[in-house]
């Protein structure tokens, strides 16, 4: 038997948490990039792996890299996609007809998938892995590295923004 | 228009979109961690006439192949790939094509067309003294030939020690590519084998040795 402290063999993460974790992905950043990202995601997962010290909730280690590499798309998205020097740059994040993911989704509704993708990124993620990623706010809050009372409000938070923008 | 209710937009959020593919995806991440060097063991099925056996590789060579599993006495495939994790390197990940040559020597081998492995060894899991030594001369006993448990521990450096060399034989990480099939008692028997005494007899007989 292995303790705790033993790391599984890469692989048994990409088998036991890659569905979740491109889940996450396709919510957060829509399905034509979630890919990139996923690749993203595991690879600064497996250079950063042998210096882990525990093999303790790697689901979340997992999903809070996952959630910066979400983020790091946005940004990226943001500034390729906005004309420099307009509002939405300066606000950043707004979803605009070029930053929307891609929405010939299959299943799900695509409007609001693009209003979650135009959330602040804490309250996106939290949102996502709540309902998409079906997590647990102590899980969530592992991922996010906060609270469970601050992960708690950030998916209140998103809930009635969405309320606000999309119904 | 009516305004959502939280349940119904809870409900549409749980109804999350699909896409993306992941065996995709999980080849994407493979192919990158392999042109970025991050994968240190490399490991894969590999067919054979005795059941599906497990060879994994490290950048010096082979560093463990597990046979099919005999009543038990093998290690399953998820022990096998826990020790490499936690003896050689956690970056373990499955990637045939790094085990190309080792899967084409063993098809060989199998077929009764190769009597040496060409693919370098890695001794990782070995530990030294009395095991390493004893195992080394397993390593140099020819294509067909057979010694006796006796013999490789003379040669191990303690002529009694011949119970230590079995169990040298019997921890042998890297069965077939170290023939420690072809170590036999004493007496004629042929002795314990990982993969079950049939199978040593049949090695042993593909080789011409009985």
């Amino acid at each position: 038997m292995q303790n705790e402290t033993a790391l599984p063999p890469f692989q048994a993460l990409l088998d036991e948490h890659g569905s979740d974790v491109l889940g996450f992905l396709v919510a957060s950043v829509g399905p034509h990039d979630a890919e990139d990202c996923f690749q993203e995601t595991f690879i600064a997962a497996l250079r950063a792996y042998p210096r882990l010290e525990h093999a303790r909730n790697l689901r979340s280690w997992l999903l809070t890299i996952a959630h910066r590499k979400a983020i790091d798309h946005h940004r990226a998205r943001g500034r390729r996609a906005v004309p420099a020097g307009s509002p939405e740059e300066v606000a950043g994040g707004t979803p605009s007809s070029n930053n929307r993911p891609d929405t010939t989704v299959a299943g799900g509704d695509p409007e609001l998938w693009t209003a979650v993708s135009g959330l602040p990124p804490k309250q996106r993620s939290a949102v996502v892995l709540r309902f998409a990623t079906d997590m647990s706010y102590a899980g969530i809050a592992k991922a996010l590295d906060c609270s469970e009372d601050a992960a708690r409000r950030s998916v209140h938070e998103g809930l009635q923004k969405l309320r606000g923008e999309f119904a | 228009m009516n305004p959502l209710t939280d349940k119904q937009l809870e409900k549409m959020l749980r109804n999350a979109p699909s896409g993306g593919d992941l065996d995709r995806a999980v080849q994407g991440v493979l192919a990158r961690a392999e042109r970025d060097g991050l994968v240190d063991v490399a490991y894969a099925p590999v067919d054979s006439p005795f059941g599906k056996l497990l060879v994994a590789r490290t950048d010096r060579g082979v560093v463990r192949l597990a046979l099919p599993s005999h009543r038990g006495h093998q290690q399953t495939e998820e022990e096998v790939l826990e020790d490499l994790a936690q003896y050689v390197s956690p970056r373990v990940l499955e990637s045939p094509k790094r085990l190309d040559e080792e899967r084409r020597e063993l098809e060989q081998y199998f077929e009764g067309k190769r009597d040496h492995f060409d693919v370098p060894v890695d001794w990782a899991l070995t530990p030294s003294g009395f095991r390493n030594r004893a195992l080394h001369a397993v390593a140099r006993i020819p294509y067909g030939e057979t010694r006796t448990y006796g013999q490789i521990a003379k040669q191990a450096g303690n002529a009694k020690a011949s119970r230590a060399a079995g169990t040298a034989c019997g921890r042998n990480a890297i069965p077939l590519i170290v023939p420690c099939h072809r170590v036999v008692q004493s007496g004629g028997g042929v002795g314990n084998y990982g993969g079950g005494p049939e199978m040593k007899r049949a090695l042993l007989d593909l080789e011409g040795a009985l």
